[in-house]
């Protein structure tokens, strides 16, 4: 199993240790506890589910921060064949942090683009930390662009804590970067569907979350503002991450109410990252679902449509 | 001490007297000021070198102070600058829900919002009028900082929309004086979704060939400065403006460092590609007047063709 446990899962971790230990005791005597073994295993699994149908808006933001969660190279590696990764904004740099390219979904030829966090020390620094900088959203721009020209439909993968604070993202313009990329995607001539796999923070995600269509795990969040930073800054820390966490309405449920987004893809019973196979697939199914219901409209009706959806957004459905 | 010692010097001084003390000592001249007409204002602090500057002066200079520094003003004072002899009509802000989240805070949001509102005489952070700057007819758009930061949430992206969708009617150009902290979080995510829908407005400016022109004044940061107010046709800005992505101390804070003097200001950005020209508020009218008389006649021309 693996290492790493969230708090609200000690009780199933610590349940999950005593399953091995068991285990290890009954290679010396076979069969004589396989029985208590496979009901603690059954305890687990219920534990976790029940768990995991109760998640609170701060224990889904632990969850959507996973690291074993898929992350980019996973989707792209899983339900991308023949994935060419193209590299750089042809302006000054390439960033790692957001990944971009071309290849066929299903059959189908698209571009496909997304943050992408790392998972172990090596790959969190090559790809810091998923902290995108200008030249990711200038990337983005340009894979935007590519896309016009050859007619693909674009998939993007939103999993970010934020735009990277530096001086040298202000330097050359982590703003202006942000708002072009964020407008390109609006005004984008194909199709475009935008899943926010884990983290969707703030303006960092939006720049490559425009999408015809928004989706969003299970799990996952996507906030203005991480529910650390509304907590220093509304409440100079007075409060906790978890209230702002819970205030801010930042969960899929919430913002599925609020119309924000347009469909929740189900998790696996344990979280995206307890079985990254399945999460994996079943975003394939809902991508491909709405990629078809996108299927042969005009640059007009896509561009209208996608107006028409973000300018919907808090005209109603509210309370 | 002393000058309790220096006033029992002088026990047979009259009441009046001693209660106008300096003043009269001063500006002999000046007499009969009551408390009400003498506002706790009437000076007022340099906030570059704490000089006490007399209001009615200031107040002439456009809020400019003797040393350069251009102090934030409310909405309704920048459009009574921008448009000729402060003429103007008012487009209607629309109203949208006060507190769509029912935001838990200690002080409850919708108290936060009619508090601002009694400050500031706005509905909300943006404010807008439909006027000519020196002949040339435009739909203004002015961000209210002393209204909750000149925070964006949902009732100023939807009037940034009615704005954009005015000046497409009315075939003139768009034009936004901005200043802001960036989202209103008690919005949540549907303050972070006013990136987008603003961002849609201005391109059905953009796709109608008429000019989307950004004023940049202090501040101008977080989620505004990474939608509308990067996406201008033109940007100008007020002098030494602080105008930026993310805030000064958690760029410090990630890279460890003191950040040098005038990072992210005006001239900064200047220099950096990010905007074309430094403007003294004074200045301002004349020219957005000038860039759009520039810009709209090409337009002119080929319709009349």
């Amino acid at each position: 199993m693996a290492a790493h446990y969230l708090e609200f899962e000690r009780p199933i971790a610590e349940l999950e240790a005593k399953i091995e230990e068991l285990s290890r005791l009954s290679e010396s005597s076979p069969g004589s506890l396989d029985e208590e073994i496979e009901a603690l295993r059954g305890r687990a699994h219920a534990m976790r589910r029940e768990a995991y149908a109760n998640l609170d808006a701060w224990q889904k933001t632990q969850v959507a921060r996973h690291p074993d969660r898929p992350h980019f190279v996973d989707y792209a590696a899983t339900l991308i064949d023949d994935f060419e990764e193209l590299r750089g904004d042809r302006k000054f740099a390439d960033d790692q942090a957001i990944m971009g390219g071309i290849g066929r979904f299903r059959g189908q030829p698209v571009v496909v683009m997304g943050h992408e966090k790392g998972r172990d020390t090596v790959t969190r620094v090559k790809h810091n930390f998923g902290y995108a900088r200008p030249e990711g959203y200038r990337k983005a721009v340009r894979l935007f662009e590519m896309a016009e020209r050859f007619k693909l439909p674009v998939i993007s993968f939103v999993d970010t804590p934020a735009a990277y604070p530096g001086m040298a993202s202000e330097e050359r313009g982590v703003a202006e970067a942000i708002a072009r990329s964020t407008e390109k995607a609006l005004m984008l001539e194909v199709p475009m569907v935008a899943v926010v796999t884990g983290e969707g923070g703030s303006g960092g995600a939006l720049g490559i979350a425009c999408g015809s269509r928004v989706l969003i795990l299970e799990h996952a969040i996507y906030s203005v503002i991480p529910p650390e930073g509304a907590n220093s800054i509304l409440w100079r820390g007075a409060r906790t991450p978890a209230e702002a966490a819970k205030a801010m309405k930042i969960t899929a449920q919430d913002l599925l109410k609020l119309k924000i987004v347009d469909r929740i893809i189900p998790e696996p019973a344990g979280g995206a990252h307890s079985d990254p196979e399945a999460a994996m697939t079943a975003v394939g199914d809902a991508v491909e679902q709405e990629l078809k219901g996108l299927e042969g409209l005009s640059a007009d009706e896509l561009k209208a449509r996608r107006a028409e959806r973000f300018y919907a957004i808090g005209r109603s459905g509210l309370q | 001490m002393a000058m309790a010692e220096h006033r029992n010097d002088k026990p047979g001084r009259p009441t009046a007297e001693r209660r106008r003390g300096w003043l009269s000592r001063i500006a002999p001249g000046v007499r009969g000021l009551t408390k009400k007409d003498t506002p706790e204002n009437l000076w007022v602090k340099c906030p570059d070198t704490g000089e006490m500057l007399y209001r009615p002066d200031l107040e002439a200079a456009m809020w400019v102070t003797p040393s350069g520094n251009h102090m934030r003003i409310g909405a309704k004072l920048r459009l009574d600058y921008t448009f000729d002899d402060a003429k103007y009509e008012r487009i209607a802000t629309p109203i949208v829900a006060d507190d769509p989240l029912n935001f838990p805070d200690d002080k409850p949001y919708p108290e936060r919002l009619k508090a601002a509102r009694k400050a500031t005489g706005e509905q909300d952070s943006m404010a807008v009028g439909y006027g000519h700057i020196q002949g040339q007819p435009a739909v203004v758009i002015v961000q209210d900082f002393a209204f909750m930061g000149g925070s964006l949430g949902m009732a100023a992206g939807e009037t940034f929309v009615i704005a954009a969708k005015e000046a497409v009617k009315r075939e003139v150009p768009l034009v936004i004086f901005t200043a802001s902290g960036g989202a209103r979080m008690q919005e949540g995510t549907l303050s972070l979704m006013q990136m987008a829908r603003t961002t849609l407005a201005l391109n059905e400016v953009k796709a109608a060939g008429l000019p989307y022109i950004v004023v940049l004044t202090d501040p101008t940061t977080g989620g505004v400065t990474a939608s509308y107010a990067m996406l201008g046709d033109i940007h100008l800005a007020e002098p030494n403006a602080t105008i930026g992505f993310s805030g000064r101390r958690v760029i410090e804070q990630t890279i460890r460092e003191t950040l040098p003097p005038g990072f992210q200001r005006s001239e900064f950005l200047v220099e950096h590609g990010m905007v074309d020209q430094v403007v003294k508020r004074a200045d301002i009218p004349a020219k957005l007047a000038s860039i759009m008389k520039t810009l709209t006649m090409g337009r002119a021309r080929s319709r009349a063709a």
